[in-house]
């Protein structure tokens, strides 16, 4: 079980946190960071940094090894080789390369499937390829409290589905979809299966030979690691199969006035000075979630979360309304809401609570740091038939008192807001 | 000035009971403005005549912050001169909301005052004098 005290101390933020009374529960959108990791970024700079890939000087060589090492570690964390491991700047950046790299290769009429609890990051890089190249892009119509599965999944397929592209754990309402099966299924239709990890790989175990995905995007700064850091896993045939995405330095291996030759992959995707510090930061991070482990820190947010529902249901406060599957089993540490009152009228004031409202408030009466807006989940938040939401996310230093502090601070919002 | 909305009395009465709201039938300018963050909007209609702001009216479906901004600017505008509206700047509206705010939420107070200045500017560009 996981000891959220002894955590705490590794985070030197946590000083701040405790002085001010601040209950940081925006973790979906970024988490804190340990002092190993702080300690690896300050270690490199201090005593090994030089550019990677080029200088034979003892830097140089001490530089590149560092960062090679951080690669095979951070692969090896998702069941991958050191070689199918892509550093971009985040997720978002990893599936702007995949949509990039599998539209190219894609034909007139085919068609992307994604789901509607899709963050921005699996939508908009497909809306643009599809505007570029005449493909179609579809959405599972998922409702609220339903998790994606193969037999949903395959409802929405058609003859021109060339890709299947899910996230793994939805950032809005928290549901864990059921992909066990799904990639199996993909492939038997020679099907590409992406998977969106950014909310999924810093918070449960994750392995990408069990998920049997082409490839996955997660983020570094959702687990703990550096900002600017993050990941693409690709099976070693979809990543020489995908064009390069950038072109310049380190990408290359030959250059001439009419043509030139890529290196091999990862680098193919890796042009430029890559953010050397920051994969040596996210190989530090999952050394800490190693040590800690995955399947701990799922129950650990897995008894969170159902504290959260009982606690909710207990309270059965009138003007409370949240969103996502109830069952702990395939809900993360997620909870979104609204405080508004469940009553039908056109008074467009006082019964209802802007999200805006709610995060600052929450900060001002009870330190508690939300999240308010659609979360870059526009289609779900529409369908839920709202414009915004609150939003309230946990990690390994989180605790039950943290999520009484989130009670205490709805209860209080609303007494202070609602006009009865 | 406080830093504080939970104890603004200013913001809580435009909140809750908001001034000039609601909708002008063939007004002179008319706009849709939102707040990309947080999708706050706002529909502004406005009257000009005589080189005066005559009428002004908004529905705004936002935050509490945007929806009083948007109150006290109409307020403080109806009958001026439009030159005058022209010459007011950021920090005089976040002075009228008598509010510290963060970069975040200056958005939410500015939405209004961003859809007036946008009607004044495309009345002006279509009523050259």
């Amino acid at each position: 079980m996981i000891n959220v005290d002894e955590i705490r101390k590794d985070f030197p933020i946590f000083k701040r946190f405790e002085r001010e009374g601040i209950v940081y529960l925006d973790n979906a959108a970024t988490t804190q960071k340990p002092r190993s990791v702080i300690d690896s970024v300050v270690n490199f700079y201090e005593n090994h940094n030089s550019n990677v890939h080029r200088g034979v000087y003892r830097i140089g060589e001490e530089a590149t090894e560092l960062y090679n090492r951080s690669r095979e570690n951070i692969a090896k964390f998702v069941g991958a080789k050191a070689n199918n491991i892509v550093f971009v700047r985040n997720a978002t950046e990893a599936l702007n390369l995949t949509a990039s790299g599998l539209v190219s290769v894609m034909g007139e009429g085919d068609e992307v499937l994604v789901s509607r609890m899709e963050h921005h990051s699996n939508i908009v890089p497909w809306q643009i390829q599809a505007a570029n190249r005449k493909i179609g892009l579809k959405f599972i119509e998922n409702g609220e409290r339903e998790r994606i599965n193969w037999k949903l999944i395959e409802e929405n397929l058609s003859e021109r589905t060339k890709v299947v592209s899910l996230t793994q754990c939805s950032n809005i309402l928290g549901t864990i979809n059921d992909l066990n099966d799904v990639g199996m299924h993909l492939h038997n239709l020679g099907i590409k299966f992406v998977v969106d990890g950014a909310q999924s790989v810093p918070h449960m175990p994750v392995d990408v030979k069990k998920l049997k995905c082409d490839l996955m995007a997660f983020s570094g700064h959702k687990m703990l690691g550096p900002s600017g850091t993050g990941c693409l896993y690709g099976t070693e045939e979809i990543l020489n199969e995908m064009p390069p995405y950038m072109g310049g330095g380190e990408m290359i291996r030959e250059v001439y006035e009419d043509h030139f030759v890529s290196a091999e992959v990862p680098e193919k995707f890796e042009a430029g000075t890559p953010n050397i510090e920051g994969a040596i930061g996210l190989s530090a991070a999952v050394d800490y979630l190693r040590k800690i482990g995955m399947e701990n820190i799922r129950d650990h947010e897995k008894e969170i979360i159902s504290y959260i529902l009982k606690r909710e249901d207990e309270l059965n406060m009138d003007d409370l309304v949240s969103y996502g599957p109830r069952d702990p089993e395939y809900r993360a540490g997620i909870f979104t809401f609204n405080i508004k009152k469940k009553v039908e009228g056109d008074r467009p004031f006082g019964n209802e609570v802007h999200p805006h409202d709610i995060s600052h408030m929450a900060d001002k009466i009870e330190g508690v740091e939300l999240r308010s807006g659609h979360h870059c989940a526009m289609p779900m938040t529409v369908a839920l038939g709202v414009y915004a939401t609150a939003r309230a996310s946990f990690y390994i230093y989180n605790d039950m008192k943290d999520a009484d502090r989130l009670f205490e601070s709805i209860q209080k919002i609303e007494k202070r807001m609602i006009v009865k | 000035m406080t830093d504080d909305i939970v104890y603004s009395a200013i913001i809580d009465e435009h909140y809750q009971e908001p001034r000039n709201f609601g909708k002008i039938e063939n007004p002179d300018e008319h706009i849709m403005e939102t707040n990309p963050t947080c999708g706050d909007t706002i529909a502004m209609y406005v009257r000009i005549g005589e080189g005066r702001i005559k009428e002004i009216k908004y529905v705004a479906k936002g935050c509490s912050i945007s929806v009083a901004s948007a109150s006290i600017l109409s307020e403080n505008v109806e009958g001026k001169p439009i030159e005058n509206v022209l010459g007011m700047t950021k920090e005089d509206i976040l002075g009228n909301l008598g509010l510290k705010l963060g970069p975040a939420r200056e958005k939410c107070a500015l939405l209004s005052y961003d859809a007036l200045i946008k009607m004044i500017k495309d009345f002006k560009s279509r009523n050259p004098q």
